[in-house]
């Protein structure tokens, strides 16, 4: 199988057994999700957009929610033979990403954050619904105030994060 | 609530014209606060999937300014100011003539931001007077960032329910400054029924 890079939008999330690449461009208070199961070379990448499906009536696509989507995710791979206890996840975005220039929050942020702290939400979200799932969080890198490229090669599980003002960081 | 197919070529049309008239106002101001011809494009404006909003600007990754602001009022929505990197600082020194380095300092992020609040007040005058809604625009927040993390923060304040957004969107260009950027209006889709009756074309 040739290796070939998959792009994950907004509120997509994309599965495969194949020797992929699987990228969340300009992650922004959305997080990309990451799981990987390393013995069978099974991995999945979602992009979502916010935390909980639950807390809205009209749905739209599973990928657009931190619970249905890893839920979906883990089903996907399980088709393809994986198995939920050799599943591991990484993280990143989850940012806030606009604020008013010259202030600053107490946590020294530039701030005030505009916005419902989307961002932090949703990085809360995913980790509570990966610790009910049972899989561990093996890396994340999330918050902060800027957008990420993330990507992640499922022939090993390497996950590269690149923003612009940050550099680059392996997960 | 207005769904993807219930859009005729009619209402289409009433939206563009939406485009066509606030960013006619806001490139007046531009014009008159830069001392500088301002071209327009012509409006587009489309109900777009959710993974399709930043390639409007060029692609997920494309370094932008980004200012933002929030509608509030009879309907709601939201309003974005974009402009690539160079054409930020451009802008920023013909705001502010006094500094010129190469990187955004506080003071031409306030400038910009502050211009982000004139165009985007204008647009939605305009917008207010054609329908007769009162729109009120938040402090405008500021980003420096990819295109597509910018984008995201917006979609997920209009898009809760949706996974269509309509963008209403405009391209200025100040031609002898090669200033060039985006002025778009993301409606609220709940408050898509409300705008589209007070412009004449409800379903």
């Amino acid at each position: 199988m040739e290796e070939k890079q998959v792009s994950v939008g907004v509120a997509e999330y994309h599965v495969t057994h194949n020797p992929h690449t699987l990228v969340c461009f300009g992650l922004g208070s959305c997080v990309g999700i990451a799981l990987y199961d390393g013995r069978r070379k099974i991995g999945g990448l979602a992009h979502v957009m916010l935390p909980d499906s639950k807390a809205i009536s009209r749905k739209g696509s599973p990928g657009k929610f931190a619970d249905t989507a890893i839920r979906s995710m883990v089903r996907e791979m399980e088709k393809l033979g994986s198995r939920r206890k050799d599943m591991v996840a990484k993280i990143a975005g989850g940012a806030c990403m606009f604020h008013i220039p010259g202030a600053r929050n107490p946590r020294n942020v530039p701030g005030p954050c505009l916005g419902m702290q989307i961002g932090e939400r949703n990085v809360e979200a995913v980790k509570r619904i990966l610790e009910e799932m049972g899989i561990p969080l093996v890396a994340e890198d999330t918050g902060g105030d800027y957008g990420r490229t993330m990507r992640f090669r499922v022939s090993d599980g390497k996950v590269t994060v690149s923003s612009i003002r940050h550099g680059t960081r392996e997960l | 609530m207005v769904t993807r197919k219930e859009l005729t070529p009619l209402q289409l049309d009433a939206l563009r014209e939406v485009g066509n008239i606030g960013s006619g106002n806001a490139a007046v101001a531009l014009s008159a606060m830069v001392d500088q011809k301002v071209l327009l494009s012509v409006p587009r404006a489309s109900l777009l999937p959710l993974v399709k909003v930043s390639e409007l600007v060029g692609g997920a990754e494309t370094p932008v300014v980004g200012i933002y602001l929030r509608i509030s009022g009879d309907a709601t929505g939201s309003m974005l100011l974009l402009l690539e990197e160079k054409s930020a600082q451009e802008l920023a020194r013909l705001m502010c003539p006094g500094a010129c380095g190469e990187d955004l300092d506080t003071v031409q992020q306030s400038a910009l931001q502050e211009t982000g609040s004139i165009l985007a007040g204008s647009y939605l005058n305009a917008l207010a007077q054609m329908t007769g809604l009162l729109l009120k625009p938040t402090v405008p927040g500021f980003a420096m960032d990819m295109a597509g993390a910018i984008i995201d923060f917006i979609l997920v304040e209009i898009s809760q329910s949706e996974d269509y957004v309509l963008v209403i969107e405009t391209e200025f260009d100040v031609m002898e400054r090669k200033i060039r950027g985006h002025l778009v209006l993301f409606p609220d889709l709940g408050s898509l029924d409300l705008i589209l009756g007070r412009l004449g074309v409800s379903g």
